[in-house]
């Protein structure tokens, strides 16, 4: 099984500060981390891997310097990397980006074989767009599953896949054929901590670096700043929630205590719980 | 711990991996540990899952072939999550590695796989109840009797001891022949054999999340292929072994120290008396600079031993003396200075800083005491 996630590198927002003079975010130093949501991709990747057997290849955009993300995902036990790097690709929004990931995609599947499923994090804790996943399965023309919070089963024989997705209201059980472009919901698992070995092994490993023209980019206008019909009108800093928060007492029976508190906040939640609860 | 840019890649690799482990494997329920006084087998096979339990053993035996190096690196790493659980892990390496080092190939196939996942647990028994610092006077005997030892007499102060049941291995020094270094031999004897038994728990200021216990062996018939090496050398085998332990420890109290300073760091920036935060009075930013200069001459020293003990140095059992009598005070002196700086919340069980104090404290006393470095430094001079 060929397994291909696709990841940002992101700053990790935990640490980002907002200046109080001027309201512009402060990124000098700002350490950068994997898109979180990514994790979850990964991990669920490497697992899939670690019961079928294969490799798992990870794919990144982004400037010179995530390479270190990438040798992250190396270090939880990743079989290979590869950076898609090029001034070309600088200022992409999410149409440019799907663009040049599905390009990589193509190369990646006839160098190391074709994946049979691509994963990406349901969306970026950056550009919180969730729209690169089903943009590249549009244009490679996978079946999407997206916000999957669970994988049930694989069948590598048929090569069928079943995945619970998390809908609107309910839970979707749905079966695909392979390959198929999976987002994956945060919360699914939890990342692994890569051995003494696999940490020395992403030390060592070369990356593989491509630039527009390595990986096969036919039209360098559909890349970057040139190819991203997004335009960005005005950036600003929300107003503050104006809720506050609220001290219950909760007494000698919390548990019914709570809830009896959030039904006489919330006075629609208990018909609508017992609705859901009916129809299971 | 910041990165160090005197690191290579491969060395940045493998401390980032001990300090995710140690920040969200350890140090998470550390305070737990220590207050309910659990010995967390399952954190530590977890560690042993990702090759932290037989650092510097062969990769051919089963081991991950690193450094000392690389294990001070990694033993600073993992304290910084929790030193006493990090402590237990490198007695445990320093087993593993004696065994690797000085065992036979049939032992090595035998036992290391095992102790690599620490599907076995381990400890090293030298000391007993009349003899620490003295170590070579010690009483426990073993008597050849066709193909097996006996064993009788009792160890003290032993880490781990009774932890695995028989899964479980003890690397115990006993005397096989004339007083002194020169009659005792090292061997090792498997959980659940016969004649081994265990005193009662000892209740102890610091380092409550392992168990520490007597070992003691009443005719206890061990096999002569569990002798280490040869009779009359293990006296030599378990020194040799604690020169990497030594560093090993220095590393505990070094990654210790290190947390109580961040903690530090970040609470005298919150924390305000007269209109201003703690770390906006002179008196006190001075004492935070030799705190953190007291912590890089820690490390410096540390990997300044651990290179000659890779380059198999001449000088290198005196350098690791060195350092852990260094490291080992100064470290202390920090962590102690961190709950001085903290007020009354150092002092209270919360905040994890008193921990950090009593779990350092010992490190000056095992793996041969302060005072005993200063035997071991001074011989080196005068002979």
């Amino acid at each position: 099984m060929h397994i291909v996630v696709c990841m940002k590198q992101v700053p990790d927002s935990a640490q980002i500060r907002v200046h109080p003079v001027t309201n512009t975010i402060m990124r000098q130093g700002v350490p950068t981390i994997i898109n979180p949501y990514d994790l979850f991709a990964i991990e669920e990747a490497l697992r899939l891997r670690d019961t079928f057997g294969g490799e798992v290849t990870v794919l990144t955009m982004g400037p010179p310097s995530a390479e270190d993300s990438l040798r992250k995902a190396l270090s939880f036990g990743v079989d290979r990397a590869v950076l898609l790097t090029d001034r070309f690709f600088a200022g992409a929004d999410t149409l440019a980006t799907t663009y040049a990931l599905a390009t990589a995609l193509r190369k990646i599947g006839a160098e190391f074989g074709p994946p049979d499923i691509v994963f990406t994090g349901k969306q970026t804790i950056d550009g919180d767009t969730a729209q690169v996943g089903p943009g590249v399965a549009k244009r490679l023309g996978l079946i999407q599953l997206t916000y999957v919070s669970r994988i049930n089963s694989v069948d590598t024989d048929k090569r069928l896949i079943e995945v619970e997705r998390r809908a609107e209201g309910g839970v979707q059980q749905l079966q695909s054929r392979l390959p198929c472009l999976i987002t994956i919901l945060e919360g699914v698992n939890e990342i692994r901590v890569g051995s003494l070995m696999d940490a020395l092994k992403a030390a060592r490993a070369t990356l593989i670096k491509w630039s527009a023209q390595d990986a096969g980019v036919e039209d360098i206008t559909k890349c970057g700043l040139r190819g991203s019909p997004t335009i960005v009108k005005k950036v600003f800093a929300p107003q503050p929630r104006a809720q506050k928060a609220e001290l219950i007492e909760l007494g000698d029976n919390p548990g019914d205590a709570l809830i009896d508190a959030l039904f006489q906040r919330q006075p629609k939640l208990e018909g609508e719980l017992e609705k859901l609860a009916r129809g299971y | 711990m910041s990165s160090y840019s005197e690191l290579n890649a491969e060395q940045e690799a493998i401390c980032e991996m001990a300090r995710d482990f140690g920040r969200d494997r350890l140090a998470p329920f550390a305070l737990d540990w220590d207050r309910e006084h659990v010995f967390p087998i399952d954190a530590l096979r977890d560690a042993a899952a990702l090759g932290m339990a037989a650092i510097n053993v062969r990769e051919a035996s089963g081991g991950a072939g690193l450094t000392r190096f690389d294990g001070v690196l990694i033993f600073e790493a993992l304290a910084m999550g929790c030193p006493t659980i990090a402590a237990y892990l490198s007695i445990h390496n320093m087993c593993a590695g004696l065994i690797d080092a000085f065992g036979s190939d049939r032992q090595i196939d035998k036992w290391l796989p095992k102790l690599a996942t620490m599907e076995i647990l381990s400890s090293y028994c030298l000391t007993e109840s009349g003899s620490g610092s003295d170590a070579a006077a010690l009483r426990t005997h073993a008597t050849y009797s066709g193909d097996h030892y006996v064993l009788n007499g009792a160890k003290q102060f032993i880490s781990g001891a009774g932890a695995g049941g028989d899964n479980h291995l003890y690397l115990v020094m006993a005397r096989t022949g004339e007083s002194g270094p020169k009659g005792i031999s090292a061997f090792i004897v498997e959980g659940g054999t016969p004649g081994l038994s265990f005193g009662a728990l000892e209740r102890k200021m610091g380092w409550n999340a392992q168990p520490t216990r007597a070992v003691i062996f009443d005719d206890c018939r061990v096999p002569a292929e569990n002798l280490i090496g040869r009779e009359g050398e293990g006296f030599k085998i378990a020194m040799k072994a604690l020169d990497g332990g030594r560093l090993n420890i220095g590393a505990c109290s070094l990654g210790g120290a290190q947390s109580a300073f961040d903690h530090t760091l970040r609470y005298m920036n919150s924390r305000k008396a007269f209109g201003r935060a703690l770390d906006e009075f002179q008196a006190l930013q001075f004492r935070l600079a030799d705190m953190a200069t007291q912590l890089e001459v820690s490390r410096t020293f540390l990997w300044r031993a651990a290179a000659a003990l890779d380059a198999k140095s001449p000088g290198a059992t005196t350098l690791c003396a060195m350092a852990k009598r260094v490291v080992t005070d100064a470290c202390f002196a920090v962590a102690n200075e961190a709950l001085q700086l903290h007020g009354g919340y150092g002092y209270l069980s919360e905040y994890g800083i008193e921990k950090i104090v009593r779990d350092l404290r010992v490190h000056q006393i095992l793996e041969g005491t302060n005072e005993i470095m200063r035997v071991i430094i001074v011989r080196s001079l005068l002979k």
